[in-house]
């Protein structure tokens, strides 16, 4: 199987990287560079657990080849904290218990702070259909929904 | 209930942001795959793609001519170490690896061992298998026919393929019951079979060291303790002894029962590393996952109320059959092989009920294992909250009143069911009551009305649920023999911080948190300074796990009994110091002050530091106890929950509007983790509801097998859950906590159907299967002549 070198930015550092053809970012990621913050949960591009953000777009890693991030820009759950301070999406989810398992929050954090990077104040309507690529098995969206809109409110200028 | 405790301790009744929340947040959770061990393999399976076949042989050489591919694993190669069959929590056995033959699609007929999980695939893709393909059967009613293919042929004398017959009541007084009675309905039920998807698959790493004979397992298990003596005791003939496993349930991505068993997987990854010696990394994929893991459900159900006019019920009458697959492997207690079924009288006051029960095997994955409900209350709830409102639309009576006409009374606990529970305390009507009062039911009605007078499609669901978890007390509670306590162990440091450990895991429900506030609420300590473990059994105290709502009930209260026992030394220690009898003493959280001069005090962090430095003559030093806690009774959570749904009659897609969940736990340790659990669980009642089924085709074809048909509800159609509660405390429980992980899985679906039913109800609609599919519905409405 042939081999490329690839530079991939994850996270503000460059990686170089040699890989098959056929490796997929999520393992990239997961395997090469021991980032496991990233998950994976299907293999059809379902449930969004492997979220990322490739040049500030989620994708999910499971459906994008390792070369086809070269000399791109990955995000991942590992690179939302910055300087020890909490990106607010995080903030949100543990504020308003967003989480349980912790399975799917990485991408649904990445997934929602895309939204917000793009639309600081969405409404409900609009962040179920952000997040609806995304699977969560134990919390029943709702307060998902509100860390969400804790972010938002966070981010928010006037909230300084 | 307002808090004991202060703020800053942080017992029961404080919504504490979670403990484990800021290394999930930051991706530091540590789960299965996140393992990477020096010189670790990876396996992969080759499975079945036939139902039932004879297998004529196994070529593995292309495989092995790969390079990076280690070894193939085939059922011969177990065979050499007796290890190609196991058995199952259910004293059935199960393949670990075939030898002759495959029983369903997808089963597990060989694995390959590579240098990383790519290779491994590629082995997988190498692997040829040759079948003779063999007649199928899918259906457990066609399975039970004379003549039908004989499956189990591996059994010695099975000539059928029924597994066991069970009854509980009193036949002959229930069906004089049904002879009297005024009124009469009967309804068939299917529940289909569905499965838990957690989004984290299971796997895990076995690691084998040869030099000191050692297995570590690292695995998804919700019950680590177990499958430590269950892996000794299949195992024990090749050396592994069980002071010498190790079993780690790392975090798990959700678990819902889906990781109890033992699946053939983990046995070979344990056998690979054993023969190879060196750490095997096995993680399924989500088809996999779907496809060969233990489902839930798959139950049919024929069930008859009698009652007289006025809507009094006088009997309760429920046959089933169970399709277990081709192997008993459920994870029911072993005196309750139907589970806790015999529930299904609810939350009405029936004096009399019967239920018998069998099970069939078929063509189909075994398990019957849960979907976060794991003894078949479910479909016992689902049996007796839809036979229900088949009752109130005979009688032409709103389906709230013939509840309140039949609700077992608050006077009336402990109350003692026709099938033999002890019902612990509950308050039906107040719960109801509360749920209609909120959600404007008579409004409701009023709405309903005027929409059908202009030919609209709205329903109004009920379903009053009585749940049995905790289980259970050791006199009729075991799993394979080990009897079904659980267990804390607390140890104060001495600058009074703490460790707890215990013998559940958590897959998601807050372990570190609830167990903390617990240990705080009877100690005094901050909970912020009590570190939670669980989960590796080198270290905590043996435990039967987590499932089954459990941990509340069974570990949460040995944590209370533990701290006691705790606090008692304390007692000594502080009476001691403070020179005084300890019938002078008294506590408020966090210290011991002498009765009428409170200044005189000694706080529990002074006595913690005494039990190291200076405690009493006679005494043993360290402040420390633990507990294995034999829970009395079962616990009866309850809940009533009203569904309100909007049909549109153009494409048959049943539109949730409302759905409020007043439930009750008892005491609550934490508010909003049970306010999320309640929302986790009316999200996994939601969806079988309408969306999630695992079928097969006649030649045992699976669909559903994927998510690209395995429709788990996104964001986009689970509503807005409103929740809301009564608190009747459990009485024989220390803290008076009842359990909640599971109420809302089982109470919503029936409040789903029900409400459309009632949608539906002035067409002569009675019953709808699930899932409520747009196709299923839009027949529906196509039959009565509405569709648009």
């Amino acid at each position: 199987m042939a081999q490329h070198q690839i530079q991939v930015k994850v996270n503000g550092t460059d990686h170089k990287a040699e890989v098959e053809s056929r490796l997929l970012l999520v393992h990239l990621l997961r395997e090469t560079l021991s980032m496991t913050g990233t998950h994976i949960g299907c293999d059809t591009t379902h449930c969004g657990a492997c979220t990322v953000l490739l040049d500030g777009v989620p994708v999910k890693s499971c459906t994008v080849l390792a070369v086809q991030a070269d000399g791109r820009e990955v995000t991942t759950v590992e690179g939302l904290e910055k300087d020890g301070k909490l990106h607010a999406i995080q903030d949100g989810f543990w504020q308003e218990h967003g989480l349980q398992c912790g399975f799917c929050t990485p991408g649904m954090m990445l997934t929602s702070a895309a939204l917000l990077a793009n639309n600081p104040d969405p409404s409900e309507a609009q962040i179920r259909q952000a997040i609806s690529g995304n699977l969560c098995r134990c919390t029943g969206y709702v307060n998902i929904i509100k860390s969400v809109q804790y972010a938002a409110a966070k981010l928010r200028p006037e909230a300084g | 209930m307002e808090p004991r405790t202060s703020a800053a301790i942080c017992g029961m009744g404080h919504s504490m942001k979670r403990k484990e929340d800021p290394r999930f947040i930051r991706g530091q959770g540590h789960y299965v795959d996140d393992i990477k061990l020096p010189g670790m393999l990876h396996m992969d399976i080759v499975r079945s793609p036939y139902a039932h076949a004879k297998i004529l042989a196994i070529h593995t050489e292309k495989a092995l001519a790969i390079p990076g591919v280690l070894a193939v694993i085939t059922g011969e190669t177990l065979k050499g170490f007796n290890l190609h069959w196991m058995p199952t929590l259910m004293s059935d056995t199960q393949m670990v690896l075939p030898v002759e033959k495959v029983m369903y699609q997808a089963q597990e007929v060989a694995a390959v061992i590579a240098t990383d999980r790519y290779i491994a695939a590629d082995g997988v893709e190498a692997v040829e298998v040759e079948y003779e393909p063999l007649p199928v059967v899918v259906d457990p009613k066609k399975a039970l026919e004379p003549g039908a293919p004989v499956l189990r042929t591996d059994k010695a004398g099975k000539t059928d393929n029924h597994i066991w017959h069970w009854e509980t009541g009193d036949r002959a007084a229930t069906e004089r019951a049904f002879a009297e009675a005024d009124v009469t309905v009967k309804q068939d039920m299917y529940i289909p079979r569905i499965h838990v998807a957690s989004i984290e698959t299971c796997g895990c790493v076995a690691d084998f060291n040869k030099t000191d004979t050692h297995l570590t397992v690292y695995m998804t298990t919700q019950a680590p303790h177990a499958i430590r003596t269950v892996f000794a005791l299949v195992a024990g003939h090749v050396g592994l002894s069980e002071e010498k496993i190790r079993v780690i349930s790392p975090d798990l991505g959700g678990g819902f029962g889906g990781k109890v068993p033992v699946y053939p997987g983990y046995v070979i990854a344990v056998a690979a590393s054993v023969v190879i010696g060196k750490p095997i990394k096995w993680v399924e994929d989500r088809m996999e996952n779907l496809q060969a893991d233990s489902f839930a459900r798959d139950y049919h159900m024929t069930a008859e109320l009698a009652a007289k006019k006025d809507g009094t019920m006088t009997a309760l009458r429920i046959k089933t059959l169970a399709d277990h697959g081709y192997a008993d492997a459920a994870a029911n207690p072993s005196k309750f092989p139907a589970g806790l079924f015999s529930i299904c009288t609810g939350s009405y006051d029936i004096k009399t009920a019967f239920t018998e029960m069998d099970a069939a095997y078929t063509n189909k994955p075994p398990g019957g294992v849960a979907y976060r409900c794991s003894f078949r209350v479910t479909e016992a709830v689902h049996a007796i909250e839809r036979v229900t409102d088949v009752l109130a639309a005979e009688l032409k009576m709103d389906p709230a009143e013939l509840r309140f006409k039949n609700f077992i009374q608050a006077d009336k606990f402990p109350y003692k069911s026709a099938l033999g529970w002890e019902y612990d305390s509950g308050n039906y009507k107040a719960a109801l009551e509360k749920a209609m009062e909120r959600i404007g039911y008579a409004e409701l009605r009023r709405e309903q009305a005027e929409k059908r007078a202009k030919g609209e499609l709205m329903g109004i669901g009920i379903c009053s649920f009585t749940e049995i978890v905790g289980a259970g007390p050791s006199k009729d509670f075991d799993i394979l023999g080990i009897k079904m306590f659980d267990s804390a162990e607390i140890r104060i440091h001495p600058t009074g911080k703490a460790i707890a450990r215990f013998g559940t895991k958590s897959q998601g429900q807050g372990h570190e948190t609830t167990y903390a506030q617990i240990v705080a609420e009877e100690l005094g300590i901050p909970a912020a300074h009590i570190q939670v473990e669980e989960g590796d059994t080198d270290t905590a105290p043996y435990g039967l796990g987590t499932y089954a709502s459990r941990s509340t009930p069974t570990a949460g209260a040995a944590a209370a009994v533990a701290a006691r026992k705790i606090r008692d030394k304390a007692k000594k220690i502080a009476a001691y110091l403070l020179e005084v009898s300890e019938d002078d003493l008294e506590w408020e959280p966090g210290k011991f002050s002498v009765k009428g001069a409170p200044q005189k005090s000694k706080t529990i962090q002074e006595l913690a530091f005494a039990a190291y430095t200076n405690h009493p003559p006679g005494m043993e030093a360290g402040l420390e106890a633990v507990d294995y806690y034999d829970p009395p009774n079962l616990t009866f959570p309850f809940g009533s929950y009203i569904c309100v749904v909007d049909i549109d009659r153009g494409t048959g897609e049943v539109k949730v509007r409302r759905f409020l969940a007043i439930d009750d736990c008892g005491n609550i340790i934490n508010p909003m983790i049970v306010d999320g659990q309640i929302h986790g669980g009316l999200s996994m009642g939601l969806a079988p509801a309408l969306f999630e089924e695992i079928s097969y085709d006649e030649s045992g074809n699976i669909s559903g097998g994927s998510f690209m048909d395995y429709l788990v509800p996104t964001a986009m159609e689970t509503p807005n859950w409103e929740t809301g509660k009564t608190v009747t405390p459990c009485p024989h429980h220390p803290l008076g906590a009842k359990g909640v992980g599971e109420s809302a899985t089982v109470g919503a679906p029936p409040a789903i159907v029900n409400a459309v039913v009632d949608a539906l109800s002035h067409l002569g609609v009675r019953h709808i299967e699930i899932p409520m599919t747009p196709e299923k519905v839009w027949n529906i409405l196509r039959e009565k002549g509405v569709a648009e």
